[in-house]
């Protein structure tokens, strides 16, 4: 018997029973669709995670000091560690809450007070105007680089570009803004554009505050990273009278291994359950196919009468599962890509769909189909003949 | 054309061994109509599946048209029923899903006729049984008469040295059973070899030749002159 022929009897017996074959695709549907979302949602997670993670810098190293005021470390000495083997550039940082006032409006805001090099290592740059230069710290310059969700809150609607050279004031201090951030949205970590920056030299003297409790590292390279956090511990052990627990060194790409693993278990977890439900509806099939079995021993017996060989009777039983799969499988996966699509559009989230992911989880549909399908359509036929021609 | 020698055919049931066929002997020529009478426990039906190829027996020897196939195995079983024997079973046995044409066409397909070829050969068929209106329709669309005539043509479709017919008017009314008979008949002036198998003996008298089977043995085999019933 031709295979074209063994496709058509599939069709015409699936088609005879349309209410029953689409219940049985169903599970399949609800299978491949789950296992298409889910995953793809797993994937936007983990997208997200490594995205947001970049946007704050490659190969940064961060340093908190968390013990008390007698852990003290100067600009000059962190200045010095740049010969350290492993780091390239560094930062120190002075944070504090302030309120900006612009015009007649104000607001509370932070300020985030560095070097110049805190553009390279916290990938911060300025899109109008410029970022505080080496001149600016060594001056005290009163300048600011200003974040666009500050100026939009102190100035809805008005052009960016235009706020540059005009005068900022911060907790009663006159600064001039030389620089408009570059807007970076929101990620995990908060909102990186409600912030201004300010020369560190200018902080120390505004905030009367001398104290760096924060400070960032470029490593050489990624490769470089555990070198660079080596030569930091032994720096603030030194600092520290080795007070080990008056400091933490982290750095990102621990941070990105971390949540890319979350999120990879996250994933897992998602296909697994979306596996189980593709077992589930694999499960349906074999039921489904060994009621139709018993249902059609007659016909089994009239077509071997005739003179339908095990063979024959095999293929026309297996075609019909895999065919029940095959649809519920390739419906399946419209229906996940579709949902995948008005997942992300409705809830505003990232989902990645894969290919292969799409074309794996159709081969595993067929898959299931062949292998449920296999011994309902293996005991089909094994019924003799003269068995099932008396079977009523 | 058949030829059965020492043959025999028992089955375990449980503890106990039925013997169906004790040590049978007999041979049919080809073109030849017989009947194969007896009521049922005779033995008849197991007779009438090794004559068909549905089934082996337990010992002796079986040859259809020059084959022996005591030994065959299942595959080889369905692929001489194919081309060797054409059934008219008592219930008609067409599949419900099918059309009359598409149910004549059944043997061909499991055959590995080309699908144009299929057409051509099953048209001819149910033209010959005088179906050719009705092809299209499904069995249940039919009157009992004319399903079997549908039975017929899917018998006689593959043009098989031996038309067997088990119990062929046992669900019809007693006008539309004649007529089945009288296909028969004409089948066999046509040169088709026929063995019918039936309990009925006024029916088995249409045949030329009747055998009588009592627990699993031949109690007489004579030749008829057919009366009109």
């Amino acid at each position: 018997m031709k295979f074209s022929q063994a496709l058509k009897m599939a069709f015409s017996s699936i088609l005879s029973n349309k209410m029953r074959s689409f219940l049985t695709m169903l599970g399949i549907i609800i299978g491949i669709s789950s296992v298409i979302i889910l995953i793809g949602i797993g994937e936007g997670t983990k997208k997200d995670v490594a995205d947001s993670i970049s946007t704050m810098g490659t190969n940064l190293i961060t340093i908190n000091i968390t013990g008390g005021r007698e852990v003290t470390v100067t600009t000059a000495e962190l200045t010095a560690l740049k010969s350290q083997p492993g780091i390239k550039e560094i930062a120190p940082t002075i944070a504090s809450a302030v309120t900006a006032k612009l015009g007649n409006q104000n607001t509370t805001t932070s300020i985030e007070s560095s070097l110049p090099s805190y553009s390279e290592i916290r990938n911060v740059t300025a899109q109008y105007g410029r970022f505080i230069t080496q001149d600016d710290v060594d001056n005290r310059y009163r300048v600011a680089v200003v974040g666009t969700d500050v100026l939009d809150t102190l100035s809805k609607g008005t052009p960016y570009d235009s706020f540059v050279n005009q005068t900022i004031t911060l907790n009663g201090t006159a600064f001039t803004i030389v620089g408009i951030l570059e807007t970076k949205g929101s990620t995990t970590a908060g909102s990186t554009d409600n912030r201004i920056i300010i020369p560190i030299s200018t902080a120390q003297r505004l905030l009367r505050n001398k104290s760096i409790r924060t400070f960032y590292v470029e490593a050489q390279s990624p490769d470089m990273v555990n070198t660079a956090v080596a030569t930091l511990n032994t720096f603030m052990l030194s600092k520290s009278n080795n007070q080990a627990n008056t400091f933490r060194v982290f750095n990102q790409s621990d941070l990105l291994t971390t949540q890319t693993a979350a999120a990879d278990s996250l994933t897992t977890m998602l296909a697994g359950v979306a596996a189980i439900s593709l077992l589930v509806g694999g499960i349906g099939i074999m039921n489904i196919m060994l009621v139709t079995v018993t249902e059609r021993t007659r016909e089994i017996g009239i077509r071997k009468a005739i003179g339908a060989k095990r063979r024959d009777i095999l293929i026309q039983f297996l075609i019909e599962a895999i065919t029940i799969s095959g649809i519920g499988g390739f419906l399946g996966v419209s229906i996940g890509i579709l949902g995948g699509n008005l997942y992300s559009k409705f809830m505003t989230k990232t989902v990645v769909i894969q290919p292969n992911i799409v074309l794996l989880a159709f081969v595993f549909a067929a898959t299931v189909g062949i292998i449920f399908g296999l011994y309902p359509a293996n005991k089909a036929s094994r019924l003799r003949p003269i068995d099932a021609l008396r079977y009523e | 054309m058949i030829k059965l020698t020492d043959l025999y055919k028992s089955y375990e049931m449980g503890e106990n061994t039925v013997v169906a066929l004790n040590h049978i002997s007999l041979s049919i020529e080809a073109k030849e109509f017989v009947a194969i009478v007896g009521p049922s426990g005779s033995g008849k039906s197991t007779l009438m599946n090794i004559i068909g190829c549905l089934d082996i027996p337990t010992s002796g020897s079986y040859i259809l048209d020059g084959k022996e196939i005591s030994t065959y195995n299942e595959n080889m079983l369905a692929e001489f029923r194919n081309q060797k024997i054409g059934f008219i079973f008592q219930r008609f046995n067409l599949l419900n899903k099918l059309t009359a044409l598409e149910n004549v066409e059944l043997p061909l397909v499991y055959m590995g006729v080309s699908a144009k070829n299929r057409k051509v050969r099953a048209l001819e068929a149910i033209r010959s049984v005088g179906l050719e209106s009705r092809m299209y329709h499904r069995p249940m669309e039919l009157s009992g008469g004319q399903q079997q005539r549908v039975a017929f043509a899917r018998a006689l479709v593959t043009k098989p040295p031996v038309i067997l017919a088990d119990e062929p008017t046992g669900n019809l009314d007693s006008k539309t059973g004649v007529e089945v008979l009288n296909l028969l008949k004409e089948l066999h002036d046509q040169g088709n070899t026929i063995v019918l198998i039936t309990h009925d003996m006024n029916i088995a008298k249409k045949a030329k030749r009747v055998i009588s089977l009592m627990d699993g043995e031949i109690i007489s085999d004579e030749e008829v002159v057919p009366n009109e019933v």
